[in-house]
């Protein structure tokens, strides 16, 4: 039960890009196309579940003052390896992310999760908190990228969806767009839980 | 020439935050009052500078020569973390009047994915040193042009009346998107 709440946790209601607002640069660099947003969610997720496992895995062991420095080793090993499984299997994704992909190394959610869960936490919950973390982060990227991709250039995952008719508002794919979309996801979201509550 | 092509590119129109999206946190968590946003202005730019400078020569000398360049990532990651350490013990010493107006701010440029992305930009440009080191100062001067004039902006968002919906963040990333839209307008200047 404990585990499914780990899990659930960052999907929704402590959405790490919706509600809590970490990570923000890569969630408005990358998510000029739903393909982008996609591969930058699952390239971090797959960092957040290792750094997470192994952060929990260490921590008895870990000098308290040197924490952090050996937080950014792990985090950054990990997104390494990361970095050369994209450049090998999928050259265009690489090519489209550019410096985003090491980036992911400063990237505010991981760290955050290693401190305030993983060192916390045993191995099994750090793995779903880092699961459901993931998912929360790719969601919010899928749902911004895909306002943007669709409205901004017309087309979804680069198929066409509208007629030849339609003309797409390009602002929304250039740099303003990006800001433009993710606050006003963040102000539905902020109305639609407050509703609730 | 090439050198200020470089200084005003960095600047204007590809500055750091509002085109490039680099340094985001800090621009949207530093930038309620335009003094602290100064001051964390001037801590970037120093690290900036000196950051780009000695990942260049992390990378040339150690790096590319001894056949590791994938190891970029985990040792550019850990110069800086070493550097803003560094500057903070130096500042700490010579100036304890630039310690306080920065000190707060010091620990988080560690952070501050502008760094690490100034670093990693300078090689994947093939940039030599005195334009890596300008490259640095332009996007770091850049970055607090963009944190100082925001800030001034929220101080006068504080008391303008708007749906209660776009309270924080919201309100904050829809001043941005304007801001980057009148960016938007140096592109034709180079």
């Amino acid at each position: 039960m404990k585990l499914w709440k780990d899990f659930t946790n960052g999907i929704i209601k402590e959405n790490p890009t919706l509600r809590l607002v970490l990570g923000t640069c890569p969630t408005l660099a990358v998510t000029t196309a739903v393909f982008n947003g996609i591969g930058m969610g699952i390239a971090a997720t797959a960092v957040l579940i290792g750094s997470n496992l192994i952060i929990s895995l260490i921590n008895k062991i870990v000098p308290n003052e040197v924490r952090i420095p050996i937080y950014i080793v792990v985090i950054a090993t990990f997104v390494t390896a990361v970095q050369m499984l994209i450049k090998a299997y999928s050259p265009a994704l690489d090519s489209a992310l550019g410096i985003f992909i090491p980036l992911i190394v400063v990237n505010c959610i991981i760290l955050a999760r290693a401190e305030s869960f993983a060192s916390k936490n045993p191995p099994l919950n750090s793995i779903m908190d880092g699961i459901g973390m993931g998912i929360g982060f790719t969601l919010a990227l899928l749902i911004i990228s895909a306002v943007r991709e669709i409205f901004g250039a017309g087309t979804f995952l680069g198929m066409p969806i509208f007629g030849e008719a339609f003309e797409p508002a390009l602002i929304l794919i250039l740099p303003p767009g990006g800001f433009l979309v993710f606050g006003l996801t963040i102000a539905l979201v902020n109305k639609l839980t407050a509703k609730k509550a | 020439m090439k050198l200020v092509i470089i200084l005003l590119s960095a600047i204007f129109v590809n500055n750091f935050v509002l085109s490039r999206f680099l340094g985001i946190c800090p621009f949207l968590g530093v930038s309620k009052k335009v003094e602290t946003a100064v001051g964390m202005g001037l801590a970037v730019t120093f690290v900036m500078a000196l950051a780009s400078v000695i990942t260049w020569i992390v990378q040339r000398l150690v790096l590319d020569i001894l056949g590791i360049a994938y190891m970029q990532t985990i040792a550019f990651i850990l110069v800086i973390a070493g550097l803003v350490q560094f500057v903070e013990m130096v500042i700490k010493k010579t100036s304890p009047t630039l310690y306080q107006a920065l000190g707060v701010y010091l620990p988080l440029i560690t952070t501050n994915c502008a760094v690490l992305g100034v670093a990693i930009l300078n090689i994947d440009s093939g940039y030599n040193l005195i334009e890596t080191l300008i490259n640095g100062i332009g996007g770091a001067l850049g970055f607090t042009l963009a944190i100082v004039l925001f800030a001034g902006i929220r101080e006068r968002l504080e008391t303008a009346p708007y749906p209660k919906a776009l309270d924080g963040f919201p309100i904050a990333l829809i001043a941005a998107s304007l801001m980057s839209i009148a960016f938007l307008g140096f592109s034709g200047l180079l």
